[in-house]
């Protein structure tokens, strides 16, 4: 190396050093650390997440009286520490559980957060998570849903999303409902990625569907990073299954959308467990394509006016005008229970705030998602999270059509697709 | 056999000869000149945002986007000759590594910059739909993909092999300086051979991107096949590429067919392990 690279790394290691100073120099901040996926195959569900923090960070930060009863957002910042506003650290997982763990690490360690959220990928929330517990902070998570992340008997560790096990069972009285109507849902097939999100969720609704005497008569494990599905789909298309069930990111969610148009194979029923089919930019690429798809959702951006549609607003100016889908949704509610927690704790020591978040108990006008509130049980699930069957009807938009007190329109059968 | 099992073979060949398509570039500079080119993959997905501009701003398809491609591609391996590679060859293999793996994540997070990170697609029909033979489903944007590999190949063996062009090219791969004292000058061949590489993988992203997502992390997912379909056809063999993409394409799909999708990537490496034990030049290239 030359001397002038050396004194140029050496002057911008300066720089940083100085930067971080000044940073740590302002008081009244309470500091959270927020693990994404920002690059890698996920980064497009990882920028809708972090729009969907940023967007609760303002709210706190500057307060938003026309948001009902969500706390943490009548005044500007904190009222339990004297006004303190938020900052958020983002950290970027690129989609590895590896890298997620060592973001974790350095949160903890050197931004010194008091609190952690994320990962998106189940897979990765359960190695960051795992540093977490070990450092005895908090973490908080919105939107992760395979069954085992819970099961590790955690003290750190709070989830607010509804998980797997709650889905499978939507989905089996969904389709006993349908089935009383004369559909055929028979024969189940499970399409799904292969990392802990895909196959722990694709193992909960196999052993719900089994306890109620309905068996699921295929089950093809892929690679999320795939670069062909030709051979998914000619499998499906020869054991022509009545219910489809799809468990997938995004990009491989678009490649079955398009590979299924391609080789003109229609499922009869075709649901899609959120994720990749909620991404936004999925709606936008491949919508046309899987017309009538069912999917899960927890959330709704409301009649105008409401609480979840001025939400809404102020996040379609961070996320470049595209509407907050449920997983950026379930993200920012986290968000809120974390910060709730930390306002009543009225401090920033870790075990006061995990106090805090033991004692949660949310009644729904509270939440911005369509939960029945938020209460956590000894494991540090949710145990009021809730959730409905939408569909896409039109290929632009989701509208819930299940159970029918919470329905807009009737689910239309069958599958559409193109 | 059933016309499954036959659907599945006629995907395996059309998915093997994008994936040579996209390889030839790459098996261009590192059979020739030695160098491992990580940004590949990269080069394949800059050639889709160009298609996609080009579609986004003139409304037209992959005929007008595959040629833009490919101009702006080889444009853009002349620069990087000239900025980068040029210096990092006279360096120890790491810098070439590391030089390229650097560029790779320059070109990536560039486009991350200027398009975000949502997924994009063309639309479904800008080739033309799907034709059905006898049952076979074959979807024209594939269809053409597949032929513009075999042209292409073509196009890259006649000119390595039959133009004076193409022997200047490999009289500098094999000796430099005895080219030198020949009179040709190995600048200027180095800098047409990355034109021509990365003009032929900006045809294949453009093409590829009729019936891809494209996205700014798509290089890493299409780098690796890359990688292997070169190795495995032997560096430096253009035909050979074509072979082993096809190879790999038909290999992939009937393991994922009969015996499951996640285990085709073992079947396939495994075999191609295999291969290179008992023939470490792969398929066609020189011992």
């Amino acid at each position: 190396m030359k001397l002038k690279h050396i004194v140029g790394l050496l002057s911008a290691a300066a720089m940083s050093v100085v930067l971080a100073g000044a940073a740590s120099a302002q008081d009244k901040t309470v500091k959270i650390g927020m693990i994404l996926p920002l690059s890698g195959n996920a980064a497009s569900a990882g920028v809708h997440g972090k729009a969907a923090i940023e967007t609760a960070v303002e709210i706190i930060n500057t307060g938003n009286p026309g948001l009902g009863n969500l706390p943490v957002t009548k005044n500007a910042g904190l009222k339990g520490l004297g006004g303190a506003k938020v900052e958020v650290v983002f950290a970027d997982n690129q989609g590895s559980p590896a890298v997620g763990q060592n973001q974790a690490l350095r949160l903890i360690t050197e931004e010194k957060v008091v609190a952690l959220a994320g990962a998106y990928q189940s897979g990765i929330t359960l190695t960051t998570s795992a540093i977490a517990e070990k450092y005895g902070i908090p973490f908080v998570n919105g939107e992760s849903v395979a069954a085992n992340l819970t099961e590790r008997g955690f003290k750190w560790f709070f989830r607010v999303t509804p998980v797997a096990s709650d889905f499978a069972r939507i989905y089996l009285d969904f389709l006993k409902e349908l089935k009383a109507s004369g559909i055929k849902t028979d024969n189940v097939a499970i399409v799904h990625e292969n990392t802990e999100y895909g196959t722990s969720v694709a193992s909960v609704i196999t052993s719900v569907f089994k306890e109620n005497g309905l068996s699921i008569a295929l089950d093809i494990p892929y690679a999320a990073n795939t670069t062909d599905v030709q051979s998914q789909v000619l499998q499906l298309k020869d054991k022509k299954p009545d219910v489809l069930i799809m468990v997938s990111y995004t990009s491989d969610a678009i490649l079955y959308a398009k590979t299924m148009q391609a080789l003109d194979y229609k499922p009869p029923m075709m649901i899609a467990d959120n994720s990749g089919f909620s991404d936004p930019s999925f709606i936008k690429t491949a919508g046309k394509l899987t017309q009538g798809i069912f999917n899960r959702s927890s959330f709704a951006i409301g009649a105008a006016g409401t609480p979840t549609y001025l939400i809404n607003e102020i996040y379609k100016k961070k996320s470049g005008g595209d509407d907050l889908d449920d997983t950026a949704a379930r993200q920012m509610q986290g968000f809120f229970v974390l910060v709730d927690a930390i306002d009543r704790a009225g401090s920033t020591e870790p075990a006061k705030i995990q106090a805090a978040l033991k004692a949660t108990d949310l009644k729904p006008d509270q939440l911005m998602m369509g939960y029945k509130g938020v209460k956590f049980d000894d494991k540090g699930q949710n145990i009021l999270a809730a959730g409905l069957v939408i569909q896409l009807q039109d290929g632009e938009n989701y509208v819930p059509v299940w159970p029918k007190q919470l329905a807009k329109t009737a689910p239309a059968l069958p599958y559409k697709g193109w | 056999m059933s016309s499954i099992l036959v659907q599945v073979i006629v995907g395996g060949l059309l998915l093997g000869a994008v994936y040579a398509l996209f390889s030839s570039g790459l098996t261009l500079i590192w059979g020739m000149m030695n160098i491992v080119n990580f940004a590949h993959g990269d080069f394949v997905m800059l050639g889709m945002y160009v298609a996609f501009v080009v579609w986004t701003m003139l409304g037209v398809g992959p005929f007008v986007g595959a040629p833009v491609a490919a101009l702006v591609l080889a444009t853009l391996g002349i620069i990087v000759y000239f900025a980068l590679i040029r210096s990092v060859m006279k360096g120890p293999m790491l810098a070439q590594i590391l030089g390229t793996f650097g560029l790779a994540l320059l070109l990536r997070y560039s486009v991350f910059w200027g398009f975000g990170a949502n997924f994009l697609t063309l639309p479904g029909d800008i080739v033309g739909g799907t034709y059905d033979v006898f049952g076979i489903k074959l979807q024209a944007s594939r269809l053409l993909a597949g032929v513009v590999a075999l042209l292409v190949t073509l196009g890259l063996h006649v000119l390595l092999t039959r133009t004076s062009l193409g022997s200047k090219m490999l009289a500098v791969s094999e000796d430099a300086t005895a080219a030198q004292l020949m009179g040709i000058r190995p600048d200027s061949m180095q800098a047409i051979a990355w034109a021509i590489a990365a003009g032929a993988t900006g045809i294949a992203g453009a093409l590829i991107a009729t019936f891809f997502y494209i996205a700014p992390t798509v290089g890493e997912t299409l780098g690796i096949v890359a990688f292997v379909t070169v190795s495995l056809g032997g560096f430096g063999s253009v035909p050979g590429a074509l072979v082993a993409g096809l190879l790999i394409g038909v290999i992939e799909s009937l393991s994922a067919y009969l015996i499951g999708a996640v285990y085709k990537d073992i079947v396939v490496y495994s075999l191609f392990l295999c291969f290179l034990w008992f023939r470490p030049q792969g398929l066609m290239g020189k011992t």
